[in-house]
């Protein structure tokens, strides 16, 4: 009687151990088919890197808009963290001469590449937001920003269907990446304005990335270049952006 | 088994028995103790991301020279945030499946009803004074006691199962400019992302206040005894020999 005991729950956790498997194969295919592994997703970490991001990927399908204020509510006291003046030559002269030489190339899986400049980007129709800045670090404030969409910069330059991320390259050589549901999400702007006026230096002029629905960091500031892709693996350490390199999520949407 | 020959037959049937009817589940014990892995987790990665700002604010946002609710005047560095939050979140995402799990498997097999629900006649508040004056006495609990949960012990589980927990999770969620653009309500209820973000600190602290508790108690009632119950499933309660 013990052996048949045993022997059932030997065959019973070789079914369970082999559904297991499977699931999670499938479970792996689908993630893949449908884009919801994120370009960190090796290691350990990894793994809730993926939950993570395959969570929100499903969870955020309906593309919905992060939470704006009123204006009554802008932060007076508006931190400005890691760089708040690129010590580079080009850019020093640039922000002299007000950004009139200021270009942003947008090249890549694209139509038409171009490269923009402060006055053509102001062309596009802008968008105004007041939106929360939630730190990683744990601090937040609320500012107003406007700026270009990037969906209508993106389709000015017509992004091929191959497109996966949009890489952001910056003056003070940070960098980083979105997914194109990011990169086409209505409150993604290549800000150019805060609370009314130009962006000030500190925040990232002549124009910032900002990212409503992720942390604080994703909002990349001193933008030189915009390059559509389909693959992150052959930039830097393949992990998507300067802050995955350094030990912090790619995805940072919680 | 050979340790059974010297004690009393009746002793051993019995012993026996709690083998067959082991004093906690497999499914219990197996997540209490994924449950304490990730726990030290949370805790030890969320100290590392809460020093990154050590200010605790109420209302929507907060940064330092705005008004504090709690200055926790604890070192700043914002070092230990990158790594702290890949292990909080990780440690978070086995947590919750863990604690769905037994949630789910608790209601099925009507371990909460069973073994959690306390029978009406002790929410009274002469057999809850009763308990604690035992506890803070530092009265060994007897053979009987310790066969099922008491009083206190059964509010505490429930507390820590389906208020504190539940509240941490919230909290944490609410957190998420992500999940709150789908659901603005999970933060607007705390009055704000600092709000939010307060909360999860304080409910921490009450999960902290349980952990300390339960392991003295567990000391108390023979932390050799209940730990092995907890890890075999077997009741030996009773015939602590420390």
């Amino acid at each position: 009687m013990s052996t048949l005991l045993t022997r059932r729950k030997m065959i019973r956790s070789a079914i369970a151990a082999m559904g297991t498997l499977s699931a999670s194969g499938v479970a792996a295919y689908l993630a893949n088919r449908y884009g919801l592994v994120p370009p960190d997703h090796g290691g350990l970490y990894g793994v809730g890197e993926t939950l993570t991001y395959a969570a929100h990927r499903v969870l955020l399908s309906r593309h919905p808009l992060a939470r704006e204020f009123s204006r009554s509510q802008i932060s007076k006291n508006f931190p400005a963290f890691g760089t708040t003046l690129p010590r580079v030559l080009d850019y020093v002269q640039q922000m002299a001469d007000g950004f009139e030489d200021w270009r942003l190339p947008v090249d890549g899986l694209v139509e038409r590449p171009y490269a923009f400049s402060l006055a053509e980007l102001q062309e596009f129709p802008p968008r105004t937001q007041v939106t929360e800045h939630i730190c990683e670090e744990g601090w937040s404030a609320i500012g107003e920003w406007t700026g270009a969409p990037l969906s209508r910069v993106l389709n000015a330059v017509g992004v091929l269907p191959e497109a996966k991320y949009v890489v952001f390259e910056c003056v003070d050589n940070d960098w980083g990446s979105l997914d194109m549901a990011d990169a086409w999400h209505p409150q993604t702007l290549l800000a150019y304005g805060m609370n009314g006026g130009d962006l000030p230096v500190p925040h990232g002029a002549p124009v910032r990335l900002r990212v409503e629905r992720q942390l604080g960091y994703k909002s990349l500031k001193y933008l030189s270049r915009i390059t559509v892709t389909d693959s992150v693996k052959n930039i830097g350490k393949g992990m998507g952006g300067a802050d995955p390199e350094a030990g912090y999520s790619w995805y940072a949407g919680i | 088994m050979a340790r059974l020959a010297h004690v009393p037959v009746v002793v051993a049937s019995r012993d026996v028995g709690a083998l067959d009817c082991p004093r906690h589940t497999a499914l219990v014990r197996v997540t209490h103790w994924i449950t304490t892995v990730s726990f030290v987790a949370l805790l030890v990665s969320g100290v590392a991301i809460l020093i990154a700002q050590p200010g605790l604010y109420w209302g929507e946002t907060g940064f330092y020279g705005d008004p504090s609710l709690i200055n926790l005047h604890l070192t700043q560095n914002e070092h230990h945030s990158g790594w702290g939050r890949s292990l909080h979140f990780l440690a978070a995402w086995v947590c919750v499946l863990t604690g769905l799990l037994y949630a789910v498997s608790g209601l099925l097999t009507r371990h909460f009803r069973d073994n959690l629900a306390p029978d009406k006649a002790e929410l009274a508040w002469r057999p809850i004074r009763r308990v604690l004056w035992n506890h803070l006495r530092l009265k060994r609990p007897g053979e009987d006691e310790s066969r099922r949960y008491n009083v206190v012990q059964r509010l505490s589980y429930l507390a820590v199962v389906f208020v504190l927990f539940p509240l941490m999770i919230q909290t944490g969620v609410a957190m998420s400019p992500a999940v709150v653009s789908v659901l603005p309500a999970l933060v607007s209820v705390w009055g704000g992302h600092q709000s939010a973000r307060t909360i999860h600190f304080f409910v921490m602290n009450l999960l902290i206040l349980f952990l300390i508790v339960h392991i003295a108690m567990v000391g108390l009632a023979g932390f050799r005894t209940r730990t092995r119950a907890m890890i075999t499933g077997r009741n030996t309660a009773g015939k602590e020999h420390l």
